[in-house]
């Protein structure tokens, strides 16, 4: 059995989860919404840099807000409903993914990455932050819509089992979800500018000193103390989980900056307003910053560095994009309160 | 990042597709471009991998020489340590500890190795051997 689910292949899995999912409730009615869209409602775009939080026993950078965030804030700014469930037997997680498969229902599910079987060797890690659309069963393999896969993938039941009860940190406990109701019609604007405004407080308006824009330069100024602190071996280390992180699939290019700028612009056409624009350009700015830190730091995870990649210049690098985004952030408060 | 410096650095995905990234094209609009990689990210993704190999030939090191009993080549492997193994059998991490010792892992119940056995993919017979060789881990 396999529902008619148009799969669309997208940067990041959650975005394009969500709008895959949201699209197929209004496929009758022809309105779409993009990743982008997705991206920016949801509130999507942060920084964090949490080094009490050990990933692979190095500390946590992120680019993007907690994971499950943009589903519960795009459904919530435009009215749709939507059932979450959680479930401690994964026979019982399994048998109430099939019964809303028979019932004609795309099924969200929150998974861990490492026992999915269609992901490339050297990406199968150990991280609980993936999102896929179950669309059907045939026998005993599923057909996922994964949308960071270019068409619709099959996997076992098995494997999308103990997936689905991955361990560790963020553990997903069997996650499902589905929308169970939607509006008439889909009003953008009102999400729109409510997504930018939380984001840009999240931004720019954070007392913690790690987080948002501030928490960039927070990473620049202990990035500079790296190399009096550790051996080569470890700052290296450090570096590639970094750029990880940052570049890791999933992100769009830039940690997310560029998916951000693309949603910019969507914005400026839907809420008509031109600023958007100028605030879009500072922020790909940005993400090209983030680009050049990553080559200065993948040249000293090789041993290739020269002048231009010492720890100064990669922090003078960091500085510079938490100056355009304080920036772009303020200008963004600006124009939506 | 301009349509045009979209990189296409083959290394991590291959023959499993592309990835998507954004980027603009001459009118500064943004549009969905795909890619095959970036060597800055294929750096970083080795450097991830070479850590992993270093374990498991550590372990294997150890269950050669007698000091590692099999399940800790096996943990290595699959990049676990104590914690997420015990989360993932559902024994407790002084006894996960505990069956890291090849005399106690010799004593071991047949339930209990079924448990390892299953979450590892490998046969019970496979378990109790000791491993060939590492090759490379799953790159």
């Amino acid at each position: 059995m396999k529902l008619d689910f148009v799969h669309k292949q997208s940067a990041h899995c959650e975005c394009g989860v969500t709008s895959n999912l949201i699209n197929h409730q209004f496929k009758d009615s022809g309105q779409t919404i993009s990743e982008a869209l997705t991206f920016g409602m949801g509130e999507g775009l942060f920084f964090g840099y949490l080094p009490f939080i050990r990933v692979n026993k190095l500390p946590l950078t992120t680019f993007r807000c907690p994971v499950g965030k943009i589903f519960k804030q795009v459904t919530s700014g435009l009215g749709i409903s939507v059932k979450w469930e959680k479930f401690r037997s994964v026979d019982k997680a399994m048998a109430a993914l099939d019964r809303e498969l028979e019932k004609g229902h795309p099924v969200g599910c929150r998974t861990g990455g490492y026992w999915l079987p269609y992901f490339p060797p050297s990406l199968r890690f150990h991280f609980n932050m993936h999102n896929l659309v179950v669309v059907g069963k045939e026998g005993d393999n599923y057909l996922i819509s994964d949308p960071v896969f270019p068409t619709m993938v099959e996997c076992p039941a098995k494997d999308l089992a103990i997936a689905r009860f991955a361990k560790g940190a963020l553990a997903p406990k069997g996650s499902m979800y589905r929308i169970t109701k939607v509006p008439e019609t889909l009003d953008l604007e009102p999400a729109i500018r409510r997504g930018i405004k939380r984001a840009a407080n999240a931004m720019v308006k954070n007392p913690v000193p790690f987080l948002g824009a501030r928490g960039i330069g927070f990473l620049a100024n202990r990035l500079e103390r790296w190399p009096r602190k550790f051996d080569s071996g470890h700052t290296q280390l450090l570096l590639g989980q970094h750029i990880r992180m940052q570049e890791e699939i999933g992100t769009g290019g830039g940690g997310f900056r560029f998916m951000y700028s693309a949603f910019l612009q969507e914005a400026a056409t839907i809420l008509g307003d031109k600023r958007l624009m100028s605030v879009s350009t500072l922020l790909t700015e940005s993400g090209d910053t983030w680009r050049r830190f990553a080559v200065k730091a993948a040249r000293n995870c090789k041993g290739r560095a020269t002048d231009d990649d010492s720890f100064e210049a990669m922090a003078e690098t960091l500085r510079t994009c938490s100056k355009i985004e304080t920036d772009a952030f303020r200008e963004l408060l600006d124009i939506v309160s | 990042m301009k349509k045009k410096d979209v990189p296409q650095d083959p290394g991590i995905i291959d023959d499993y597709g592309y990835e998507l990234c954004y980027a603009v094209d001459n009118k500064g609009e943004y549009d969905l471009v795909p890619s095959i990689g970036w060597e800055p990210k294929n750096i970083a993704n080795d450097q991830a991998w070479d850590v992993i190999d270093r374990d498991v030939s550590k372990a294997l090191e150890g269950v050669r020489n007698g000091r590692l009993s099999p399940v800790a080549y096996y943990m290595a492997k699959h990049q676990m340590d104590v914690g997420l193994l015990a989360q993932y059998t559902g024994f407790y991490q002084w006894q996960v500890r505990r069956h890291l010792n090849p005399r106690v892992f010799r004593k071991l119940k047949e339930k209990a190795l079924m448990t390892y056995a299953a979450l590892f993919e490998v046969s019970i017979n496979a378990l109790k051997s000791i491993p060939e060789s590492t090759g490379p881990t799953s790159r």
